[in-house]
């Protein structure tokens, strides 16, 4: 709109009905976006005893952090958020090695497989999780690991949820940097070959340092991923003490979490790190997402 | 996926899903004189660099995959692999003409994709569009519409319920449904429930929708736009004949992200109801199979099967497409 009237070099108004009307529009829109939330902050910030009383549309007499602090302690939560840590950072971090490995490969090596490695790489990525899940389930069952793991197994362990992750993510993260490794000039790269510079060295100290933008973007994106994973820990955790906090919160709800302020207040808990990462690294997370999408 | 894009895809996701983008940056390599300066561990360290990634991708998901369709025509109790019988389409046949809950599932996966693309995907596309105009507080508006993506399936489950739910859940008490008698089973009717759930997924969706969107009107040539105000196009005329048409690489995108979502849809509904009558899915049926009662894995497998051949349905061609651009910029 304003575009074309500028284009058309009419001089535009200092304030335009049809952008204040807009902006009435996005602001509404804006609130009834985040009502459900401020809903839920709300019925979590208020007593029990209050609600079930007065009922949960009414005005508030008192408000308090108290549901947050009992829904932390009864529940152990900080438990399940070293769970959740333990499983998330190796998850992340080898998911970028092997992925910019590949992408490495891919984008500087014409080793004809290339393609096609690519390509199934990439459809891995965007098959749903339950295709997998029978087959998946028994082989964790199978693989016996005495003293490796503490079920003895590959199924109920912390190892086998990096490992799904890994795999699974690295699809869609070895797409992105092998994109965004074609970028780099290749020179880069021929220099250092020419120079006797060997394939890991070129790898590690030329080409890995340059992608640091997409890295950041895609460990971003890939922390959240892992962190808001409900189903692999649903399936492939059965010791609800080794739940990472997000599959946790649904045995919590019922057993620790006995009326609705606490629910509220116990899924807000687990929802305070993402949205940390968000608000900080909303540029890289939008990025990333993004990123798969477009060029660049 | 998740996440997904993405995803997965979600996410993932679940997810998100990752998607790839149509066409990408031309592929230079290195010519065959350069690859005799390799040596043996050069080339010993490539090996292991894009083998060790490779087959820990391939052992959990493409094998496992082929294994779901393998025992999709067996029956197997999982105790000793002497106890797999093969048993044809046995397994086929009970689904699809036993199974009460396989069509409702179908059906549901259909509608969860019907609606997520008629509703909040163009109203991601519309809100896009409206921020993309240079405003102010552009950045205040997009925070709170693209909030919900970032939340867990699982929060978004609890937060929606607090919503719905009969006795103390905020539409109920807000026009006094709440009193024996008078209930609105939001979650347990299976006339309402889907619906219900399908507001909380558009919720998601919409903010999903409207960051792949912005970022593919972010690079519509400003020129373009410009040719079609002096025209004499006014703002919708421009953006069906002008803005749109320039969409298509981020259009593809949109719809193979939103099927997948919609075949992925799963943590919703298993925190909402655990799938109960009303909000079969898929994934749902699939999972109860494994972590239920009655553990049938062949009979899993199959249900596995009829969601990976409705998947590649739309994963191969769109790959084909963007790969085969790829190879010819």
């Amino acid at each position: 709109m304003s575009t074309t009237t500028a284009t058309l070099g009419k001089k535009s108004a200092p304030v335009r009905p049809a952008r204040i009307l807009l902006h009435l529009f996005l602001a509404g829109a804006a609130l009834a976006w985040i009502a459900p939330l401020a809903w839920a902050i709300y019925a979590a910030l208020r007593p029990y005893s209050e609600t079930s009383e007065k009922g949960y549309v009414s005005w508030p007499d008192s408000l308090s952090f108290d549901n947050f602090t009992n829904a932390y302690q009864q529940s152990d939560m900080s438990h399940y958020f070293v769970n959740t840590v333990i499983i998330a950072v190796p998850a992340v971090l080898l998911t970028l090695f092997l992925s910019s490995m590949v992408a490495f490969y891919v984008s500087r090596f014409d080793f004809r497989l290339n393609l096609v490695l690519l390509l199934l790489f990439t459809a891995g990525n965007l098959l749903p999780q339950q295709v997998i899940i029978t087959p998946l389930y028994r082989l964790y069952l199978l693989i016996d690991l005495p003293g490796i793991t503490m079920s003895g197994k590959l199924y109920d362990s912390a190892l086998g949820l990096v490992l799904i992750h890994v795999a699974f993510q690295s699809g869609f993260c070895a797409f992105v940097l092998s994109n965004y490794m074609r970028t780099l000039p290749h020179e880069l790269t021929e220099a250092a070959l020419m120079d006797g510079a060997s394939v890991w060295r070129q790898y590690w100290q030329i080409v890995l340092p340059l992608c640091k933008p997409a890295m950041a973007a895609l460990a971003t994106l890939l922390s959240i991923w892992i962190y808001n994973d409900f189903f692999w820990a649903l399936v492939l955790i059965s010791t609800g003490e080794n739940m990472p906090v997000t599959s946790a919160l649904n045995n919590l709800s019922g057993a620790y979490f006995t009326d609705p302020n606490l629910v509220a207040a116990g899924a807000l808990l687990t929802a305070i790190p993402t949205l940390i990462v968000y608000f900080v690294l909303q540029r890289q997370f939008v990025s990333g997402l993004t990123l798969g999408a477009n060029k660049g | 996926m998740s996440n997904s894009t993405t995803a997965e895809t979600n996410t993932q996701g679940p997810e998100a899903a990752a998607v790839p983008p149509p066409g990408a940056a031309p592929a230079k390599m290195v010519s065959q004189g350069h690859r005799r300066l390799l040596t043996r561990r050069d080339r010993l360290t490539l090996g292991l660099m894009a083998g060790l990634p490779t087959i820990l991708h391939f052992a959990l998901v493409w094998v496992t995959a082929l294994a779901s369709v393998a025992l999709a025509f067996t029956t197997w109790d999982g105790i000793g692999f002497d106890s797999i019988k093969w048993v044809g389409l046995e397994n086929f046949k009970q689904l699809f003409n036993d199974n009460p809950q396989f069509w409702p599932a179908v059906q549901h996966n259909v509608i969860w994709f019907v609606v997520l693309i008629l509703i909040p995907t163009p109203l991601g596309l519309f809100l896009a569009v409206q921020l993309d105009k240079k405003i102010r507080f552009s950045r205040v508006y997009q925070t709170a519409f693209f909030l919900p993506v970032v939340l867990s399936m699982a929060v978004i489950g609890f937060v929606w319920q607090l919503i719905y739910n009969p006795d103390t859940g905020l539409i109920n008490s807000l026009i006094g449904a709440n009193e024996p008698g008078k209930y609105i089973d939001w979650i347990g009717d299976p006339d309402l429930n889907l619906w219900a759930i399908l507001v909380a997924a558009s919720w998601r969706h919409t903010g999903y929708m409207m960051i792949l969107y912005l970022a593919g009107l972010k690079g519509v040539d400003p020129s373009l736009r410009e040719a079609s105000a002096l025209d004499g196009a006014n703002e919708w005329q421009t953006f069906k004949n002008v803005i749109f048409p320039t969409l298509r690489p981020t259009n593809t995108v949109v719809l193979v992200v939103t099927i997948i979502e919609a075949l992925r849809a799963f943590d919703l509904v298993f925190v909402f109801n655990k799938g109960a009558q009303g909000t079969e899915l898929l994934s749902i049926l699939i999972t109860n199979n494994i972590i239920g009662e009655s553990s049938r894995i062949g009979y899993g497998s199959a249900i596995a099967v009829v969601l990976l051949l409705i998947s590649l349905v739309v994963i191969i061609p769109y790959l084909i497409a963007t790969f085969r651009k790829e190879r010819r910029a």
